[in-house]
């Protein structure tokens, strides 16, 4: 029955010159916003080090997440997932990107991480020392760098060779490294949260904190292939993703949302509970001198997809769906903010400035250019996937 | 066992069952009740069946356990037996999280259970009709109520020209009784 249509939308995607026209325009506005606010705000070695950082994580995030969104669906033998599998693929793919991004941060590791200063450390930190030491972490760092851009890239590679070798093992392979990268991930996701953010207040440890950061992560990343998916429809592609797709889509941001709010209040909970000085400092610093934020973030990252998404309606509307997205992308962003300008930039320099947002628009555009440019290598459908037809006769509950 | 209130028509293939529905409707006659031992999809919009208002009563009722919950906490550490923990306020939202999210889910959860027994007419002491005892294994039923006598002959021969494998006259079973 769905034969005929299929056809149709297996065109293949055409980035449009226009689009490369916005997207360098987005950038040479964010570059100078950047220069501007760089000058203008006097911006020290801290604040510079603690943006890189910020939007280096934010982007390496999106392809982590993406990959694990679909990593995690090609185990579970999810049919819906197809329809939109190479959104996500598109984005992991573009892990090195996030890795260049994020490599840099070992030139600013002094005004990032005051562990890095060897000699003036106290009792603790000499404690801590044989795991926050430079030559380790920056081992860890090609170390987990290493591992995601080799599993997330065999398994695009092996999904674009599915487009003309319809052989099944192709799939099981790709469930092999599937199945490796969600492993590997689930080490790696926690110690890279502990490693770079985590460690700006090397004092201060929160044993939920890599859960944290990794649901942080997840809700990010599927903001961003609804964003994707949607816009593709704007531009007359992915027609086979229906109002169901979406629905589920719009489940997943829902779902997640609350689990980022449950961990939220679960780390918050104990420590203002327990009210030990060594683990409050954590909340008071960033609640004292970043209040305003503080409770934004937890409008938007939580209230704003729960009450926003809470009915079926909302979840099957791919317009609405795209603004509660694009609310989740910026929520993420400042909850990421959150995470390291109290303890790498103070209270007293720290603001969002010029220089903060030209930076995220000068990243999000390129990062951009090159998922788009990615999509456009590829079937937007892997059309020999075994669950390619399920994918489509496929309907929720009403 | 000839009656003249039902006829049913058995099908064993769902994909069957709903071209069956659609042609049904086509030549005009009203369908009372389908059986059929799973959800199956695309059914209720053959049907034309609205869909549920249940979730309304989950968020009306999980609203009210949430409220409920979080002013009878701040009335009673606040009003009726103030107790100090640890030094904080008496007021203490976060403390307070934990307890008003259970009973959002909990209030939520036993509305719609409850709900959907009552529009459903289920529960304890209900009187269930079953129409043919191999819908609750793998078959399928297309139940049609005779509202006019003269029409019944038509009825059997159109279920039986549209592929049903046994059309029949059908007076129900209760439950109760059966057991």
């Amino acid at each position: 029955m769905h034969n005929a249509s299929i056809k149709e939308f297996t065109k293949d995607f055409i980035f449009p010159k226009k689009g490369t026209t916005v997207l360098t325009i987005a950038l040479v506005i964010g570059f100078l916003m950047t220069v501007v606010g760089y000058f203008v705000g006097g911006i020290d070695g801290h604040r510079f080090w603690a943006n890189i950082l910020l939007n280096g994580f934010l982007i390496i995030g999106l392809s982590l997440g993406a990959g694990f969104f679909v990593a995690v669906h090609l185990i579970a033998e999810s049919g819906w997932q197809t329809s939109v599998q190479r959104i996500g693929e598109a984005i992991a793919s573009r892990i090195w990107l996030g890795a260049l991004m994020i490599i840099p941060i070992i030139l600013g590791v002094h005004s990032l991480y005051h562990w890095s200063h060897t000699e003036e450390l106290d009792a603790l930190l000499k404690m801590k020392e044989p795991y926050l030491n430079l030559p380790f972490f920056v081992i860890r760092m090609f170390v987990y760098l290493a591992g995601w851009i080799f599993l997330l890239g065999k398994i695009r590679q092996v999904s674009l060779m599915t487009d003309t070798n319809p052989d099944i093992k192709l799939f099981y392979r790709l469930r092999t490294y599937s199945a490796l990268f969600v492993v590997f991930f689930a080490i790696t996701s926690s110690t890279a949260s502990w490693d770079w953010l985590m460690s700006i207040d090397a004092h201060w440890f929160s044993t939920l904190y890599g859960w944290y950061t990794f649901v942080g992560i997840f809700v990010n990343s599927i903001a961003v292939i609804i964003i994707f998916l949607v816009v593709l429809q704007k531009m007359g592609y992915m027609e086979h993703v229906n109002n169901e797709h979406m629905h589920d889509l719009g489940k997943y941001l829902f779902g997640f949302s609350i689990f980022w709010a449950y961990l939220w209040i679960s780390q918050y909970l104990l420590i203002w509970y327990a009210n030990i000085p060594e683990e409050t400092t954590y909340f008071v610093t960033r609640i004292k001198g970043f209040e305003t934020l503080f409770y934004v973030n937890l409008i938007v990252c939580f209230l704003a997809p729960f009450f926003g998404l809470m009915s079926r309606g909302n979840k099957r509307k791919s317009d609405w769906l795209l603004y509660v997205s694009i609310v989740v992308f910026m929520g993420h962003w400042i909850d990421t903010y959150l995470a390291i300008m109290p303890g790498a930039v103070g209270a007293e320099h720290a603001h969002i400035g010029l220089f903060e947002i030209g930076m995220t628009v000068m990243y999000v555009s390129v990062f951009t250019w090159f998922v788009f440019k990615a999509l456009t290598k590829a079937r937007l459908v892997p059309e020999n996937h075994p669950f390619y037809k399920e994918s489509f006769d496929y309907e929720n509950i009403k | 066992m000839k009656s003249n209130k039902y006829i049913t028509g058995l099908f064993w293939d769902d994909t069957e069952l709903i071209k069956a529905i659609k042609e049904l409707q086509d030549k005009g006659i009203a369908i009372f009740d389908v059986r059929t031992p799973f959800p199956v999809h695309g059914l209720d919009d053959v049907l034309k069946l609205k869909r549920s208002r249940l979730p309304r009563l989950g968020f009306v009722a999980g609203a009210i356990g949430g409220i409920l919950a979080f002013w009878f906490q701040s009335w009673v550490f606040t009003t009726s037996w103030p107790l100090n923990f640890g030094g904080k306020p008496f007021f203490s939202v976060p403390s307070f999280i934990p307890v008003t999210f259970e009973m959002t889910v909990l209030f939520a959860a036993i509305s719609l259970v409850v709900g959907f027994l009552i529009k459903s007419g289920l529960g304890p002491g209900a009187e269930n009709i079953i129409f043919d005892e191999r819908t609750t294994d793998d078959a399928f039923l297309i139940v049609v109520k005779i509202t006019d006598t003269s029409q019944s002959d038509k009825i059997f021969e159109v279920l039986t020209s549209v592929g049903a494998s046994e059309v029949k006259h059908v007076e129900p079973i209760k439950t109760d009784t059966h057991a």
